[in-house]
């Protein structure tokens, strides 16, 4: 049954129409528990929606905590579902400070960068596993499902580095596939991943 | 026909009641590049209804290679010309991932200029090369305070170079900022979508 007012319609086949309500949208939250090495967006798993519904996706991440001390959160995403493999090439800017003072810096860190690889890279430094450490952050990902161009993504993660320093992490990239991707996975380097969740939102 | 819930009117009239939860976030219009246009303009409603406009860039590709994605601000009249000082950095790396630096191209940043700013670096043109990233700008109203941007995008320049752009400035003008336009540098808007979206309010 749709709802219609003065010759608008408001809502239908269980939706509201576009127009109405925010436009950032609660896709999906997945939480990690210890269990298994990282988390998966899949379009059409578990409800995830990650295809062309938006034009823009958004995922946060809440205080991430991973098993073993010295660990990187990394990322991978996949064509077809199951592999996550897709050749892509970053750009990774940090700035630090250390929690007792005396050595900061803005630098550009050419071991997190990747180019063209297929292996999952680094979007944050090296986390501790402290009880109270964790990674935060977010990420754009633009226009996953489109079939001509690459997919451009950019985030920024907030580190508490396993040496007692703050770490932000700026990094780029693009996927570099005119095919859809149509699922990203997030996990840590060695290890499961402990604790923390990831939303994934669509933008429309 | 309207919707009354226990007293309180839902919606009316076509339209949720401005009392309603809706999320803070707004689609206020999207424009879609078909390469007829060498600018991608918002003229209209920008005001005081939101605290913070975001623009949403995806897929813009430019007609000729090696073309920027400018953005531009009118505060008055119909030129898109206020005055802005800016910052500009940006990293870079290669696919062979053996040139990764960062730096600040001095060139790239303006100081109390009218003219457009640089929100990315030159475009590649292949098929599949494109720009994506978002603008924030914050109280385009008239008030006593001047208007902040900052934006992030990510590119494939014409050396198949993945590039992060960070760009943050401010419009030196209390008067409202009205519009907000984007260009290329050369050629036409051939592919890409821009949507702008009211934050708060």
């Amino acid at each position: 049954m749709g709802l219609i007012s003065n010759g608008t319609t408001i809502f239908d086949a269980g939706a509201m129409s576009a127009g109405f309500g925010g436009s950032l949208t609660l896709i999906k939250k997945l939480t990690a528990d210890g269990s298994t090495a990282g988390l998966s967006f899949v379009h059409g798993s578990a409800n995830v929606v990650f295809n062309s519904t938006f034009k823009q996706y958004m995922f946060t991440f809440n205080n991430l905590h991973p098993s073993s001390n010295e660990n990187k959160l990394v990322m991978q995403t996949t064509i077809d579902g199951t592999n996550f493999n897709v050749a892509t090439t970053t750009t990774f800017m940090v700035a630090y400070n250390r929690t007792s003072g005396g050595s900061h810096a803005l630098e550009y860190d050419t071991s997190k960068d990747v180019g063209n690889s297929t292996s999952f890279y680094s979007i944050s430094e090296a986390a501790g596993s402290d009880n109270d450490q964790s990674v935060c952050g977010f990420m754009h990902f633009f226009n996953p499902a489109d079939t001509t161009f690459v997919k451009n993504f950019w985030l920024r993660t907030s580190t508490d580095h396993h040496g007692d320093f703050h770490m932000i992490n700026l990094v780029s990239g693009y996927v570099n596939t005119t095919s859809a991707i149509t699922g990203v996975q997030f996990k840590y380097e060695n290890n499961n991943m402990d604790a923390g969740d990831i939303c994934l939102y669509g933008i429309g | 026909m309207g919707v009354i819930s226990n007293g309180t009117t839902l919606l009316d009239a076509g339209a949720l009641d401005s009392g309603v939860a809706t999320g803070k976030m707004t689609l206020i219009s999207t424009i879609t590049a078909d390469n007829s246009a060498s600018t991608i303009t918002f003229a209209s409603n920008i005001d005081s209804t939101y605290d913070e406009y975001q623009f949403h860039c995806s897929n813009i590709h430019m007609s000729t290679n090696d073309s920027y994605l400018l953005v531009n601000f009118r505060d008055g009249g119909t030129a898109y010309d206020a005055v802005k000082t800016t910052t500009f950095f940006k990293s870079e790396n290669n696919p062979s991932d053996n040139q990764g630096a960062f730096s600040y191209p001095t060139g790239d940043d303006l100081v109390q200029s009218t003219a457009v700013q640089r929100v990315s670096v030159p475009i590649g043109h292949d098929n599949d090369e494109c720009s994506g990233g978002i603008l924030h700008m914050y109280a385009p109203i008239a008030n006593t305070k001047v208007t902040h941007f900052h934006s992030t995008f990510a590119t494939q320049d014409m050396s198949d170079f993945c590039v992060n752009v960070q760009v943050a400035g401010y419009c030196n003008t209390t008067a409202a900022i009205t519009g907000v336009q984007f260009s290329a540098s050369s050629g036409n808007f051939q592919n890409g979508v821009i949507k702008m979206y009211g934050i708060g309010g």
